[in-house]
């Protein structure tokens, strides 16, 4: 199938005094997986409607390979929509809904026929096909709904937060079917969604978005391990989060090794960066809590780039394959830690609840974070 | 132990909840209806009653040709009217579920329920007369000539006639459209669909059952109107409700007067059950032919990817 990049820029949308979209500029590459990610309310799938024709942006403009196509109705762009409802035709039966778009492209019956049963085979609803949606399973509803956007071969498929109505089992297992009818029809997804985890694990790219703006874009892992601002650190995964000021930097291999001060911590931290950054300047310190190593006694390894502090568990909260720790330190902080549980001779003596430990991450595993407030 | 009523308990109370609508129904409903039927087959007596013995002669005194043109303005005034009605109402009814204002445009709805059906006839004669202001601003304007009515003919009688019902067509209209589900537009508009198309495509068939409602709850009342061509229509504009009341009060015929009405009541249920089967007989039935293709295409799809399924 055929495919193109979509860029969006500098779109702004108001709905009375609320800013749906402030100045948004995203470019999104032809065949990639694309996730526009944030909180309800942030704008996504406002961004997503105009995209699909549904909405007009006050002011910017967007382009399917390079060809302005903000005045097209949605019926003459080459984009179809997975909607968060499904939005299949109650009065039509799979068979139809599936058949709806050919029929309107006034197509002869066998071609029809024929390409119908295809996508009915690919999303495996054989013995559905003469059902009405309301028979169906929310699962069902869902591969009826893909099987309706794609026999359309649009170039880009927008899919609206499409897995948020399922429970959470049937959405893992729906996430990886859509990646893997991503790399079989290898049109561009965009892909709107609230749910951190579904974006880390199918996307190429992620805009994270919050109040109307794009905050950072950038591969998943990129996301999560270089967050850009304090609400992306927030907002993915968990983090232990700290005000910091800069204190002092030099080089250290190909990066820079920065000396911060973190009230919060009880003293200066040691923490590399790309950048060097300017002493004095207020950052925010960060460190995710599965790269915390905790233990009844001290590092052995602790040298200068370790950060080591003792503490009291506060409070353990186990959860089988992992556990998390509430680790309250002598002076007063709390630091969160997720322990990942091993073999038993690997894993250690077992950590209680009032247990006395050490907490320590490498100066490598912390991060600073620049920009504050948003 | 948890206390359960039993299905058949529940069931036997839900009968008893419905009896004192069941006993009214009978003495105010079914009774007089079977009264009316009975007295269609009697004949008339000298004092306006009725007496034996049975007779057929009051459904055949229906088939003159004078009845029978009443009838047939009936019918077309009755079509007319609620075609109108139902245009009318659909864009209306689509604003309303639209709208952020319902509560206040549903009032705007009920408000001229709460003024007498006669008074607000009696409004429109004093817009539509030669004395009204219709008629005075159309004069001014050269469209019609000095002293000429707007009314006493069967363009009146369906204007009013809309008016009056136009309310029982927007209402069911409105609740079924509020119940739609709008973004099924919007994905039709994405797989292509104009939007002529997706209303006649996707709205349409989802809102069967509010038009046919709009259409039962217009269609009925005036195909039995009598008040409005009494009041508004010509001589030309007498309808099957009219000749009920003359031969109830003028002429005294209380079998002929039954006839007509057993013939409009009987009309009226035909009506109401074309429209409900036609509206029960959309369901898919899973024909044999739509069985062998599952089972082709559930085959086909075995062997293509039979290891990729395990």
């Amino acid at each position: 199938m055929n495919t193109f990049p979509v860029a969006a820029s500098h779109i702004t949308r108001a709905f009375g005094d609320f800013k749906a979209l402030d100045d948004v500029s995203v470019t999104i590459n032809a065949g990639e997986f694309f996730s526009l990610l944030g909180p309800s309310g942030c704008g996504k799938t406002t961004l997503l409607r105009i995209i699909a024709g549904f909405d007009y942006p006050d002011s910017g403009s967007l382009t399917f390979d390079g060809k302005d196509i903000l005045d097209l109705p949605p019926e003459k762009r080459h984009v179809n929509t997975i909607f968060q409802t499904y939005a299949l035709f109650p009065h039509l039966s799979v068979y139809d809904n599936i058949a709806f778009a050919l029929k309107l492209k006034k197509r002869s019956k066998e071609e029809i026929d024929e390409k119908v049963w295809r996508f009915v085979r690919m999303v495996q609803l054989e013995d559905h096909v003469f059902k009405k949606p309301s028979q169906l399973s929310g699962g069902q509803k869902q591969r009826v709904a893909i099987a309706r956007a794609l026999i359309n071969e649009p170039n880009v498929l927008l899919l609206d937060e499409p897995l948020s109505a399922l429970d959470a089992k049937l959405r893992q297992n729906l996430l990886v079917e859509l990646d893997k009818i991503h790399d079989q029809v290898g049109i561009t997804f965009i892909y709107v969604t609230h749910d951190q985890s579904e974006a880390l694990s199918v996307s190429d790219h992620i805009a994270v978005m919050n109040k109307g703006k794009v905050l950072q874009i950038g591969t998943p892992y990129e996301i999560y391990e270089a967050p850009a601002t304090e609400f992306v650190a927030k907002f993915i995964g968990e983090t232990n989060y700290y005000p910091a000021t800069v204190v002092s930097f030099e080089s250290y291999k190909d990066e820079y090794l920065v000396k911060a001060l973190v009230p919060e911590l009880g003293g200066e931290v040691l923490v590399t960066d790309f950048e060097p950054q300017e002493p004095g300047k207020e950052v925010a310190y960060t460190v995710r809590p599965e790269k915390v190593h905790i233990a009844t006694e001290l590092h052995t390894k602790a040298d200068r780039l370790i950060n080591s502090y003792s503490g009291v568990v506060e409070e353990p909260v186990y959860s089988g394959f992992q556990s998390k720790y509430f680790v309250k330190l002598d002076n007063g902080s709390t630091v969160k830690v997720l322990k990942q549980h091993e073999n038993y001779m690997d894993d250690g003596p077992d950590i209680e609840w009032k247990d006395h430990v050490y907490v320590s991450w490498s100066a490598e595993d912390g991060f600073l974070i620049k920009e504050m407030g948003q | 132990m948890k206390w359960r009523p039993s299905e058949l308990r529940v069931r036997k109370l839900g009968m008893i909840y419905s009896y004192p609508m069941g006993v009214w129904l009978l003495v105010f409903f079914v009774i007089p209806l079977a009264i009316i039927f009975l007295y269609s087959f009697l004949t008339r007596d000298i004092y306006g009653t009725v007496k034996y013995p049975f007779t057929l002669s009051a459904y055949q005194a229906m088939f003159s040709k004078s009845y029978g043109v009443v009838l047939f303005r009936t019918i077309w005034i009755t079509v007319l009217s609620t075609v109108l009605c139902l245009l009318l109402s659909l864009p209306a009814g689509y604003a309303m579920a639209r709208s952020k204002n319902q509560t206040f445009l549903l009032f705007l709805v009920m408000v001229p329920f709460w003024t007498n059906s006669i008074i607000r006839i009696f409004a429109w004669i004093t817009l539509l007369s030669s004395e009204g202001i219709l008629s005075h601003m159309l004069q001014g304007l050269g469209l019609l000539d000095q002293g000429m009515d707007l009314m006493y003919n069967n363009g009146a009688v369906v204007l009013v006639l809309v008016y009056m019902y136009i309310p029982y067509s927007i209402l069911p209209l409105f609740t079924t459209i509020d119940k739609f589900d709008f973004s099924l537009l919007d994905a039709a508009r994405d797989l292509g669909a104009t939007k002529f198309q997706a209303i006649v495509k996707v709205l349409l068939p989802n809102i069967k059952s509010g038009i046919s409602t709009a259409l039962i709850f217009t269609a009925i009342p005036i195909f039995g109107a009598y008040t409005v061509p009494q009041l508004v229509g010509g001589k030309e504009s007498t309808m099957l409700g009219n000749i009920i009341v003359e031969q109830v009060q003028k002429a005294r015929n209380l079998p002929l007067a039954s006839a007509f009405s057993v013939v409009l009541c009987l009309a009226s249920t035909f009506g109401v059950l074309w429209m409900l089967k036609d509206a029960g007989s959309s369901k898919t039935k899973s024909s044999l032919s739509q069985q062998a293709k599952v089972e082709a295409n559930v085959k086909l799809s075995h062997q293509g990817d039979s290891n990729e399924r395990a």
